[in-house]
């Protein structure tokens, strides 16, 4: 394309995305700002992204004082490991399977995994399934519901697609059985997709509450951060009418539930900080894929 | 959890499906000339794919359509305690009383309110997010942008959610701000104003997904046809004009297609933003229909209640999508059926 002059419409635009960055940036500025301040002096408000009277002290208490939180933060950790690789595990082996165009129940298996995209049991049949399977405070209960997604396996599937078959069908001459094709030709072939998927799988599971609310609230060693995020938010949000009763809840020391609130949205979001821009190039062509296409 | 997750991947969801429309038909000729075969030598040289099927086949049917099984509770006086074959079976009675109770009018108008409001100021900017990026000219700052754009998209609601009520609190920027300007003189308690809670769910669904639905129609644009633009340009069109006679009606099909999609899912907006964002104070405004089937079916033990809720809710959802397809078809643009 030819270099054209810079135009007032260019500069409309520059100061634009430069309005975005800062609406998509300050709030988690600022929250690490307040983590990072005297819980007492934050409560005098006028904090914007640095702190006035700075401190470790919320961040001591999470990794330090207090058990339930550093317990919180390993079962994070557990969980989106666990569950990110029998995910991914589970992903490309159904991925490769329908990806044999003749495998005698292709169709079968692949209708009865499109149509789950469409019609679920809904919240009350999925508890209640869960009760009956005695998955009610187990770990188990982390891995097993979320194992599959057909959206996951269907972007995985069409990745395969368009691998060359000769690799594939020169192994089976050597007499290579189906598993040892889909682990030692397919799934490092499939490194990019992987890395998506194995995205979309680690922040969901790194991102989830609604199962520790529902499922997993008796049993203390199973809390995650985002679990007691949530806790904490909630017992705020039941005062939110009265603001002097928020106040009256920051108590003599060095932190209080408010501020260590704002640490712990800060450990939840480093590790998504850290990982995604690099991924980017991956999962947008994968997403966009079909869209450029019609 | 599964309701969480099949929303926060409604963009996915419609790339593949539109990918699936536009899969060359070659690709499945890949192995065909096992075809001839009969069925039974194929499946004894298939011994191995069978056995790394399996356990997915027993997956889907135990997590996904045993629970689909679960709607006969609807349908019942479902107690825990009784097998499946001892229950009272009472007919359409839990309808009844769902459309009876006044509760439930409040959660459908507010999840109707809701999603519509989600669906037109999401599409609105993610859309007019897209066009703008798509008009920039510096590189470095386009893709800063974007990558920055994604972040609220990764972290959860919960975070969401935190940092909603810390920026609209009292002592909070937002408040800081309109009292700067002096547009208000006292701080606003803007979360215990139930006539802002669709909004500021609304806003903060936008401040979340606006980045990440831009990529689809961005996609969508880098496909535009340079020539158009250039055509245009010697015809002395402004940029403003070109976005809007090229670019735009260039990706109306894909704006259709998600479209249908969303309208399809208007009801499935889930409880998260809610749940979370929602106190006392807001709940008139904050109840929406998955709220209340997890606070009466599961809260209150009333599970053949809440069942009957879930099938209303799908029932509904393939009803809008119908709906929408059939008009996609009549006015003749890209449908997603």
């Amino acid at each position: 394309m030819k270099k054209r002059k810079i135009t007032t419409f260019d500069i409309v635009l520059t100061l634009f995305m430069f309005v975005v960055i800062v609406i998509t940036l300050y709030p988690f500025l600022n929250i690490l700002a307040i983590s990072l301040n005297n819980a007492i002096d934050t409560a005098r408000g006028g904090i914007h992204i640095w702190p006035r009277d700075f401190t470790f002290a919320n961040y001591q208490e999470i990794f330090g004082s207090n058990d339930r939180l550093l317990q919180a933060f390993s079962m994070s950790i557990l969980r989106t490991i666990v569950g990110t690789l029998a995910g991914i595990i589970a992903s490309t082996m159904l991925a490769y399977v329908l990806s044999r165009r003749d495998f005698v129940f292709n169709g079968f298996v692949g209708f009865l995994l499109v149509l789950t995209m469409f019609i679920s049991g809904g919240l009350i049949p999925e508890y209640m399934l869960i009760r009956q399977l005695g998955l009610i405070n187990d770990f188990q209960v982390y891995i097993w519901p979320m194992l599959l997604s057909a959206f996951n396996v269907i972007v995985i599937r069409s990745f395969m697609d368009n691998l060359p078959v000769a690799l594939e069908e020169s192994a089976k001459m050597d007499g290579a059985n189906d598993f040892v094709i889909f682990s030692r030709i397919i799934i490092p072939l499939c490194l990019p997709v992987i890395a998506t998927i194995s995205l979309f799988l680690a922040v969901g599971q790194w991102n989830s509450w609604f199962d520790t609310y529902l499922y997993a609230r008796g049993n203390e060693a199973l809390t995650t951060l985002q679990f007691e995020l949530m806790k904490i938010l909630d017992n705020a949000q039941m005062s939110a009418g009265d603001i002097n009763q928020q106040n009256a809840q920051v108590i003599a020391g060095q932190t209080n539930p408010q501020s260590i609130k704002m640490a712990i949205t800060i450990i939840a979001t480093v590790p998504i900080l850290l990982v995604y821009p690099f991924l980017q190039k991956y999962f947008v062509t994968g997403l966009t894929l079909g869209a450029v296409k019609s | 959890m599964n309701q969480t997750s099949s929303n926060a991947s409604n963009m996915p969801e419609a790339s593949t499906i539109i990918e699936s429309q536009v899969k060359p038909a070659t690709q499945k000729k890949k192995y065909s000339k096992q075809n001839g075969k009969g069925f039974w030598k194929r499946l004894s040289t298939q011994k191995m794919l069978l056995l790394m099927a399996l356990p997915f086949v027993i997956w889907l049917i135990i997590f996904k359509y045993i629970p689909v099984a679960g709607w006969t509770m609807a349908f019942q006086d479902y107690k825990p305690q009784f097998s499946v074959w001892e229950q009272d079976w009472v007919g359409w009675k839990h309808f009844k009383d769902l459309f009876n109770e006044p509760m439930f009018y409040r959660a459908l108008e507010n999840t109707l309110g809701m999603g519509i409001l989600g669906l037109v100021f999401g599409t609105g900017s993610a859309i007019f997010f897209a066009l703008l990026l798509n008009e920039m000219r510096f590189m470095a700052l386009k893709k800063w942008t974007q990558t920055i754009s994604y972040l609220p998209h990764f972290v959860s609601w919960v975070i969401v959610a935190n940092i909603v009520i810390t920026m609209l609190s009292p002592e909070g920027v937002i408040n800081n701000i309109l009292t700067g300007i002096g547009l208000i003189d006292s701080p606003i308690n803007f979360m215990a104003n139930p006539d802002m809670f669709w909004g500021i769910v609304t806003a903060a669904d936008v401040w979340k997904e606006t980045g990440w639905n831009a990529i689809i129609y961005l996609a969508a644009m880098a496909g535009v046809d340079p020539q158009l633009y250039e055509a245009a340009k010697v015809d002395g069109a402004s940029r403003w004009r070109q976005m809007w006679h090229i670019t735009l009606p260039s990706i109306r099909s894909v704006i259709i297609v998600l479209l249908i999609l969303n309208i399809g899912n208007l009801i499935n907006i889930g409880f998260e933003k809610q749940m979370l964002l929602g106190n006392n104070i807001v709940m008139e405004k904050a109840l929406v229909i998955d709220l209340y089937a997890l606070d009466y079916g599961i809260g209150m033990f009333r599970y053949s209640f809440g069942t009957a809720i879930g099938i209303f809710k799908s029932v509904i959802s393939v009803i809008l999508i119908l709906i929408c397809n059939g008009i996609a078809k009549r006015i003749g643009e890209g449908r997603v059926f």
